[in-house]
């Protein structure tokens, strides 16, 4: 055991961990949009856009993460013509992919508000937008709130798989020191405690959310 | 791209429809034989198989994992409590990822010289390393389940079982197990669907499963649409035939008198 790998590569270390949040408060500022419009197409009396977005949260939801970012990584640079960094073609596919979880948040929030309240909103002359703005989603955004926390955990654990193609976040930085000092137990376990730190503040401010509802 | 030429008397029958002008004037040609050709056919099958064992081997013993921490976190005893919530607590705040790393990297430098030379020249020490870790991480989500499943079981049934004079043992096994694990199929199917897709990362491990081999393929013959479909294809096709079956299997057991699944 040798802990003083930790404190010399700290430096190093750090940068990768700001690449994840990065990653992660990028994918959550695009996704959550993203999600919500697909999430009221979910909601739609078109039957074609009910389908439409229906397969498209369905179809992701059904794959893992790792191989739709191989897809982006692949797909990105055919369709655009040109090569685009790591970075980009990791935050493409992380933000179409968690759209799909957050479309579904969205969904059963907006459901959860019942829909004696739309009826009330527009027998009061309001129109679908200014329901939707006064009378739907602030019940359901404070409903939400807590499982948002939750899928933003998740999201922020999902940012190693951005290892694969070689970005430079925590975890392959850890796993590129581990290979030049070859000190693996005490790297994977500093990343494993700064993980948990991380994520464990946020499942107990998702709880403490839960209980003031 | 790969430079094929083309025949004089035009395409093959099986590309002729099948070169596509993509946006910006990328051409990428289409080879779906290349599925069943040798040696990706081959591969592929293969792959199919490892992900299907090693997603059910793990989700085997997530179940047993599971079963044994959710009777810790509802058990009367105050340490076993604590031992099961920070189980819970701390392997499940921990990326999987850094999981899988940890069991293949670190572990194995913990042990006596002699037994980590004979670990890491076994031939399947990674997929091994992917069902420990699998398992764990899913015997986390487990355990929840099945710690509401017991949560749902009203009070009552326990002490209507013990009062009309069963022992405990007959009172589980025909009173509150019937109950429970009708209430946690819906739970367990998706816990199932979860650890099929978290299979995927098994491949950062080179366990060659099916991800993995999509990959392998693209990096063989730069076809990588037709590769990531038939990739795609597995995970969407077991997802929806489990849940339709699972489905099936929930209307007929379903408890009369509950509120039905339409």
């Amino acid at each position: 055991m040798d802990w003083t790998v930790i404190p010399k590569n700290l430096g190093f270390l750090f940068e990768g961990l700001i690449v994840s949040f990065q990653l992660a408060g990028l994918t959550l500022a695009l996704a959550l949009p993203l999600g919500s419009i697909i999430a009221l197409g979910r909601l739609s009396s078109r039957k074609w856009i009910y389908y439409l977005t229906s397969a498209f949260v369905h179809g992701l939801r059904a794959n893992p993460l790792l191989l739709i970012v191989f897809w982006f990584y692949f797909l990105v640079p055919i369709i655009i013509g040109r090569p685009i960094g790591d970075f980009t073609s990791v935050l493409i596919a992380f933000v179409v992919f968690y759209s799909a979880y957050f479309a579904e948040i969205v969904r059963s929030g907006i459901q959860s508000v019942g829909r004696g309240q739309i009826w009330a909103g527009y027998s009061i002359g309001l129109t679908y937008f200014q329901t939707m703005r006064y009378i739907i989603l602030p019940p359901a955004l404070r409903r939400m709130v807590p499982l948002l926390v939750t899928q933003t955990i998740i999201l922020f654990q999902g940012t190693t798989v951005a290892f694969i193609i070689g970005l430079k976040e925590f975890l392959h930085r850890t796993s590129l020191v581990s290979e030049r000092t070859l000190k693996s137990f005490e790297l994977y376990i500093f990343a494993a405690v700064v993980y948990l730190v991380i994520c464990y503040s946020g499942s107990f401010l998702s709880r403490r959310l839960e209980v003031k509802q | 791209m790969v430079e094929r030429e083309i025949p004089e008397h035009g395409f093959p029958l099986h590309c002729r429809f099948s070169r596509i002008q993509l946006i910006m004037g990328i051409d990428y040609d289409f080879r779906w034989s290349l599925l069943w050709e040798d040696p990706y056919g081959g591969w592929l099958i293969d792959a199919l198989l490892v992900t299907v064992h090693l997603a059910l081997l793990s989700w085997l013993f997530a179940l047993a994992i599971g079963i044994v921490i959710a009777v810790f976190r509802v058990s009367p005893v105050k340490w076993l409590r604590i031992i099961g919530t920070s189980y819970v607590e701390v392997l499940r705040n921990i990326p999987f990822l850094v999981q899988l790393f940890f069991w293949y990297f670190a572990v194995p430098t913990l042990l006596p010289r002699a037994w980590m030379l004979w670990w890491n020249q076994l031939p399947s020490a990674n997929y091994w390393t992917a069902v420990v870790a699998l398992s764990i991480y899913t015997s986390t989500r487990v355990t929840e389940q099945i710690r509401s499943g017991i949560h749902a079981t009203p009070n009552g049934q326990y002490q209507a079982g013990l009062s009309i004079g069963l022992s405990y043992p007959q009172m589980y096994r025909y009173v509150i197990l019937p109950y429970a694990i009708r209430v946690m199929i819906p739970s367990m199917t998706s816990e199932f669907l979860t650890i099929f897709k978290n299979t995927a990362f098994a491949m950062v491990i080179t366990v060659p499963e099916i991800t993995f081999t999509a990959k392998r393929i693209e990096n063989w013959t730069f076809q990588g649409i037709e590769a990531y479909t038939f990739a795609s294809l597995v995970y969407v096709l077991t997802t929806f035939s489990v849940i339709a079956f699972m489905g099936w299997v929930e209307r007929r057991l379903h408890i009369p008198g509950m509120i039905k699944k339409e």
